[in-house]
């Protein structure tokens, strides 16, 4: 059957980009198509930036900028956001830490003083710090300790593939380290890496952009001028012999193992990345990918399989050194080295039989529609553009992924495949401990 | 403090007042009811060249592992198609369908490139007229349910979540909605078929269309592809969810948990309900958002918990609030008192109006946001439709926030928020929390 390539489309959101003399870096991207607009601050500091000895200091910080600043009390900031009918949050990545509010297009401006406030400073006591590290360890035994497959991979593989303790470290932290933070660490955190020349504010959505570049310099005009701290260098070398660890996880009922295998850098070498993007999708995106065909149908090894880029699933906000990772789980009793086996026999496959008619272009095609419709939430737009900017100085590319995705060919894909090698894999299995 | 923050500002800046607040906007759309019973429901919003879909198909009293397999093969395959095919073949246009069920309806959704909905449609049709059930695709999906059952049953939300139905619904058919490992593994594909004859069919069901599509030709194209569905569904109406029962608080034992899931169940409204506006409000002062009482109390006053949340839950049988909190293991008996306090605090008196005012704006902004987007869009038309109603109830929904009174909210809090209320459930270690509870209020103990 002749193959019917579906038409990539493509967005064209707008983009001004400026920078204040205090050197914070600003992307407007206005829509009017609904009243509602999407504002985010992020920091260039992240979980690989915390010091030894401070695992889940970024994160612990990220929860610090929310208990008040220079002119707002505890709770003020949440009250001022919900009170304008807007949602805000904040997260904390490997290589950035964001802030973000969804909010009715009436209160940019209050959107924007809350931002700046704590820019200027945010209000660091000890109660705070105290309640906090409180909330922290609630937040990690939510996600981690009383749940099972908790931190399963994006915490318990970075440490099998890495050595260094940037990249190799518990992003959540560990409960003595957070419990030793304190109110000197917290600002001196603030000092290093919380400075407008380390920032970048979006605003997306419903704005006037004369209007709102008036807004910006008003309210964050007299934040004090910092320079960005020079960015330390997290590279590592590429494993040659294969990495393999297992772990009980006394609550985990099946079995699960998770590969993951080095990229090149997504930063310096976008060209070169992209198509390890597409490759995980061409293996594990839906009942017709080639992971799932073979091991969850054919095979019965795995009853679930998942392909991406990053550790945190951040194919375009992570820098280098980053991974491609399949994880899968299994049934009872399922065999860990045999689903590792028939990875490397599918890539293998790929490699060297190549894709099968339309099968890159469908699966481009879907890729288009997940990329467009991430952006038609206005603060997916902000968040993306502003990360966009601070690592590439380029917001503008969201509106070009559907396409350069849409244009990596089928032998870039080949070999890309080809380089997933088990000598350069690092895996990590979860045995079931628990089957209550 | 810190050096960073010790120098105060030379003078306090203010707090910028908001803009004049923008009218809710309804979408264009159209609706249309077609001659197999079809209900079709189309709504614009252009912003990506993407259509969303739902398919709301009602399912209550059916079978639960019948109906729970049924969601995981429905799109295994087709007279005409293998299920990788299925896959495949929406894939080309960048499309994408999913099935899930609950106790009142079967929903197909998804998403594609807008030049791709003739074709969706098409393979929707196919799927709806001609699925298989073929043999070694359910077995497959068997053994994944299974498994997925039994990871769920190690999570503490999902246990906590068994637990409370079971212990709200009694008798009534939502009170299990997660079938045993044993049932699933007994549904064999004629089963299967046997349930789809009886229960996948247009009349009731309702279409949602929304995205970068005319509404009109939206409506158009549905027709086209669906007008061979036909027939009527064998099904049988859900009686009305019983009332709470209040009583001893239930202790679920987890042993060795870290952690207490508190769960509080109350009464609540369908939101065709006068009370239901003023309700809400009063959720959302209890514990509906972060700037609740609760979340302020609990979190950010006594660092018990990281996400404390309350919701009014609608379904088509009964609606019910629900109040839920992951709180460490020896601060349960204290959460359970704070909790308590807030709800009595709330139901005997009156909240003052700048904290209604707020939680006003909340509520209003934020039904703003939920339109914006063509996902939110389709999610929410369809909840409606489901329930009988359309887009239009948001603007007649809007109009009630707005004029609900400090008085209103305080009457509905003291008849719907009161801790007498209220059914209480704990998991957790129960040997570790037990005492704890057991001070503030009579317990009874069940192991998981």
């Amino acid at each position: 059957m002749p193959t019917r390539r579906a038409k990539i489309p493509t967005t064209k959101y707008p983009v001004e980009r400026f920078r204040l003399d205090n050197g914070l870096r600003v992307v407007l991207t206005p829509d009017r198509s609904a009243p509602v607009i999407g504002v985010a601050v992020v920091y260039d500091v992240g979980i690989r930036s915390e010091p030894e000895g401070r695992t889940g200091f970024a994160h612990l910080f990220e929860h610090l900028m929310f208990q008040g600043s220079e002119n707002l009390e505890k709770l003020a900031h949440f009250r001022h956001v919900q009170g304008a009918g807007g949602t805000f949050n904040g997260s904390t990545h490997l290589d950035y830490t964001d802030y973000f509010e969804t909010l009715p297009s009436n209160a940019l401006e209050r959107a924007l003083f809350l931002e700046a406030d704590r820019m200027r400073g945010p209000r660091l006591t000890e109660e705070n710090l105290r309640n906090q590290v409180d909330v922290v360890k609630e937040e990690i035994r939510v996600n981690v300790l009383n749940r099972p497959y908790g931190g399963f991979p994006w915490l318990t593989l970075p440490p099998v593939m890495f050595d260094t303790f940037p990249n190799a470290h518990d992003g959540y932290g560990s409960f003595t380290d957070l419990e030793s933070a304190t109110v000197a660490d917290a600002a001196d955190f603030f000092r290093r890496y919380y400075a407008s020349g380390n920032a970048v504010l979006a605003v997306s959505g419903d704005i006037d952009v004369v209007e709102a570049t008036a807004l910006i310099e008003r309210h964050f005009g007299d934040v004090p001028a910092r320079p960005a701290p020079e960015r330390p260098d997290f590279t590592e070398p590429d494993l040659t012999v294969e990495r393999r660890h297992a772990y009980t996880d006394q609550l985990a009922p099946l079995p699960a193992v998770a590969g993951a295998w080095r990229v090149p850098d997504p930063i310096d070498d976008f060209a070169g990345y992209l198509p390890y993007v597409v490759l995980a999708e061409v293996l594990t995106d839906g009942d017709a990918s080639r992971l799932v065909e073979r091991l969850v149908q054919r095979d019965r090894t795995v009853t679930g399989i998942g392909g991406y880029l990053g550790f945190m699933g951040d194919p375009f906000d992570v820098r280098d050194p980053t991974a491609l990772l399949l994880q899968a789980h299994l049934p009872p009793g399922g065999d860990v080295d045999k689903v590792l086996r028939t990875f490397d026999e599918e890539l293998d496959r790929l490699a060297t039989d190549g894709l099968t008619e339309g099968e890159l272009a469908r699966t481009q095609a879907r890729m288009a529609t997940h990329l467009l419709r991430d952006t038609d939430a206005v603060l997916g737009r902000a968040l993306r553009m502003a990360v966009l900017e601070q690592q590439r100085g380029e917001p503008g590319l969201l509106n070009e992924l559907p396409r350069l995705v849409g244009e990596v060919t089928e032998d870039q894909v080949r070999a890309a495949a080809a380089t997933l090698r088990p000598e350069r894999r690092a895996a990590v299995e979860v045995i079931p401990g628990g089957a209550r | 403090m810190s050096s960073v923050t010790t120098t105060p500002p030379a003078e306090a800046r203010a707090l910028p007042p908001l803009g004049p607040t923008r009218k809710l906007k309804l979408p264009k759309q159209a609706e249309r009811r077609l001659a197999n019973g079809l209900t079709v429901i189309a709504v614009r919003r252009p912003a990506v060249p993407l259509v969303e879909l739902r398919l709301w198909m009602p399912f209550g009293r059916t079978h639960l592992a019948r109906g729970a397999m049924l969601s995981q093969t429905v799109l295994s395959g087709t007279r005409t198609h293998t299920a990788t095919r299925i896959a495949a073949e929406l894939q080309k246009v960048g499309g994408g369908l999913s099935a899930g069920i609950d106790p009142d309806r079967l929903m197909l959704s998804g998403a594609g490139l807008v030049t791709g909905l003739d074709r969706m449609l098409e393979i929707l049709a196919d799927v709806l007229i001609g699925a298989t059930y073929p043999a070694e695709w359910v077995d497959t999906e068997r053994d994944r349910l299974v498994d997925r059952i039994q990871v769920a049953q190690s999570q503490p939300a999902h246990l906590a979540r068994t637990a409370l139905l079971k212990r709200i619904y009694g008798r009534h058919p939502y009170a299990v909605q997660t079938p045993e490992p044993d049932q699933v593994r007994a549904v064999r594909p004629a089963a299967l078929r046997k349930l789809h004859a009886d229960q996948v069919h247009p009349a009731e069901a309702v279409l949602v269309l929304v995205g970068d599509v005319q509404p009109e030709r939206a409506l158009d194209a549905a027709e086209k592809a669906l007008a061979g569905w036909n027939g009527d569904r064998r099904g049988a109406e859900l009686p009305p969810a019983p009332p709470l029962e209040p009583g001893p608080l239930l202790l679920v034992d987890r042993p060795g948990s870290v952690q207490s899931s508190l769960r509080v169940a109350l009464p609540a409204v369908p939101r065709t309900h006068p009370d239901h506006a003023p309700l809400q409000l009063a959720n959302l002062l209890f514990g509906g958002y972060f700037s609740s009482r609760w979340t302020e109390n609990i979190r950010e006053d006594k660092g018990y918990t990281y996400g404390p949340h309350s919701t009014v839950e609608h379904s088509v049988a009964g609606s019910v609030l629900v109040a839920a909190a992951e709180v460490a293991t020896e601060v349960t008996g204290p959460a359970l008192l704070e909790t308590m306090y807030e709800l009595g605090r709330l139901a005997t008196v009156a909240p003052k109006p700048d904290e209604l005012e707020q939680a006003r704006q909340y509520a209003l902004g934020t039904l703003q946001l939920g339109m914006s987007t063509q996902a939110g869009l389709a999610s929410l038309t369809s909840a409606y439709a489901g329930n009988g109603l359309r887009l239009e109830f948001l603007a007649e929904h809007a109009a009630r926030l707005a004029k609900a009174t400090v008085d209103d909210v305080a009457e509905v809090a003291a008849r719907y928020l009161a801790p007498a209320n209220a059914v209480t459930l704990v998991l957790g270690d129960a040997d570790r929390i037990e005492g704890q509870l057991a001070v503030l209020t009579p317990v009874r103990r069940e192991s998981a």
